[in-house]
């Protein structure tokens, strides 16, 4: 019954063809034959518009957004267990956060430029924005979640502060925190797209696509957009993966 | 020897100012290697009792002494077993049981072998590598108590730990229970409404009266173990007992 799931898309693929045979315009629509070739020479610089193999502007978008992923991580997650834990921090915090968290990433964008120029440190800025709540809010709600029977255990047993938080909180939040990890990811991978598109950018998928349409080039922006959606689905499965290894205890506590 | 508990009050505030006491001026005296069971109808303020002998409450007034020291917090020599399934979900069996020893520093390779020696006690060698989402109830309550016992603490704490469970198997760790303190001689201070579970398993019976709770009697129970459940003497108790919390209970209400 596995076959199933493809069954849309090959169709999709199907009426595709069919629709680039009638329109028979490529700027419109390319056929398969022409985006096909792009895809199977992901190493090759000579299909891409002399701007680089897929591969290479593919690594650099990933470079872009490994870094503001890192960041966001790294001051979303302390700042979420304090929060979480410290009824004060949560209230001195709270309205900031909600007031700023509406606020699509993208709306950064000039404020960003103002602030660091055009350059790798605004198309980063840009994807810390994109992945910083959703890995806070998470962690915030992770550590809530975190039962007090198993803090009292712990204490019982002896532990000091730092063994709760290493040992009891951190592990107890773990499943809400890779949640929010992975949609932040989600996020961020769609912000380093747009942030390509910042003047003065010249490499990256998103850089190649809008690149492409300058070109009229409609066959690289359909493959180009088909790598960013690959990537984001594995990178995604990754995440799946990890979180039915080693969470598969979250909603069978008792 | 013993575990003393000194003219005990406790109060709690509510959120619309009024004061409510949940007990009240509770003095025992528990001997080393003693099996005392807190018997109250709900609201009596009993697991609060324990809380507080516990280290994770505070009383308003009173004190608790062991061998002639006071305490205050939770000490190294008393472990707790609560109702409610408090193991941790994210470590397999034998994981749980060692957590304590984990906090002391033990390395891996005796941690392991310390804990697999409770697991043995409680009869769950075979479910080490287990999560516990995979045992059932009473298995589950069997790991807390191991995992109480592996720090080797002298009086075990225990709120209501067959609460949950089927009648069946309550009777059965009962009469585990009774083995494991025969054979380990830990002083055990057991917190329970169940008369019938009261003087099956104890030396002594502490009745407790209504909000507030005082100590309305203690019951010395002096038949020999294994107790028969369907034995006049047994019946005899159970009933004297029985009528004290009834008597209470109606004349509380008018």
């Amino acid at each position: 019954m596995r076959y199933q799931k493809f069954l849309l898309p090959l169709l999709l693929v199907g009426i595709w063809e069919i629709a680039a045979i009638i329109i028979n315009n490529p700027f419109i629509l390319p056929s398969l034959g022409t985006v096909v070739p792009i895809l199977i020479h992901p190493f090759s610089a000579s299909y891409t518009l002399g701007t680089g193999s897929l591969v290479a502007n593919a690594s650099v978008s990933i470079q872009r957004v490994g870094l503001g992923f890192l960041i966001a991580m790294l001051v979303a997650i302390p700042l979420g267990i304090l929060m979480g834990r410290s009824r004060l921090l949560n209230e001195l915090f709270d309205s900031l956060i909600e007031i700023l968290r509406p606020i699509p990433p993208l709306a950064w964008v000039p404020l960003a430029l103002a602030w660091f120029k055009i350059g790798l440190t605004s198309i980063v800025f840009i994807i810390f924005i994109g992945a910083f709540f959703p890995i806070l809010l998470n962690t915030i709600d992770g550590v809530k979640s975190v039962k007090k029977t198993w803090l009292e255990v712990a204490t019982t047993l002896g532990a000091q502060e730092r063994q709760v938080l290493l040992r009891v909180i951190l592990p107890g939040a773990a499943p809400t925190i890779w949640t929010g990890l992975r949609v932040g990811f989600g996020i961020a991978w769609m912000c380093v797209v747009a942030a390509e598109w910042l003047p003065g950018i010249s490499q990256g998928l998103g850089y190649l696509i809008l690149y492409a349409y300058n070109f009229g080039q409609t066959n690289l922006i359909i493959a180009g957009m088909i790598i960013i959606g690959l990537i984001g689905l594995s990178i995604d499965l990754i995440f799946k993966g990890v979180e039915k290894k080693w969470f598969m205890w979250r909603g069978l506590e008792r | 020897m013993s575990l003393r508990l000194e003219n005990i009050s406790k109060s709690f505030k509510l959120d619309n100012g009024s004061v409510v006491e949940a007990i009240s001026g509770i003095s025992l005296e528990i001997a080393d290697s003693e099996f005392v069971s807190v018997l109250g109808p709900s609201g009596c303020g009993k697991t609060t009792l324990l809380r507080i002998v516990a280290g994770l409450e505070s009383p308003t007034s009173g004190t608790i002494m062991l061998d002639g020291k006071k305490i205050e917090g939770p000490s190294p020599q008393m472990t707790m077993i609560f109702q409610e399934y408090s193991l941790f979900p994210w470590r397999k069996v034998i994981d749980n049981i060692a957590f304590g020893l984990e906090l002391q520093g033990l390395d891996r390779e005796e941690r392991r072998k310390r804990a697999t020696a409770y697991l043995d006690l409680v009869g769950l060698r075979d479910f080490a590598e287990m999560y516990p989402y995979e045992l059932s109830g009473g298995m589950r309550q069997r790991v807390a108590v191991a995992r109480a016992l592996a720090v080797n603490p002298r009086i075990l704490l225990m709120d209501e730990p067959f609460g949950a469970l089927d009648a069946q198997t309550r009777n059965m760790l009962q009469r585990e229970l009774l083995e494991i303190w025969q054979k380990t001689k830990k002083t055990v201070l057991f917190v329970t409404h169940s008369v019938d579970e009261a003087v099956f398993l104890s030396d002594r019976v502490v009745v407790l009266s209504p909000r507030p709770g005082r100590v309305r009697d203690i019951v010395a129970i002096d038949l020999p173990r294994p107790r028969e459940r369907t034995g006049v003497e047994f019946a005899r108790i159970r009933r004297y007992v029985l009528d004290h919390i009834e008597f209470m209970a109606a004349s509380s209400k008018v």
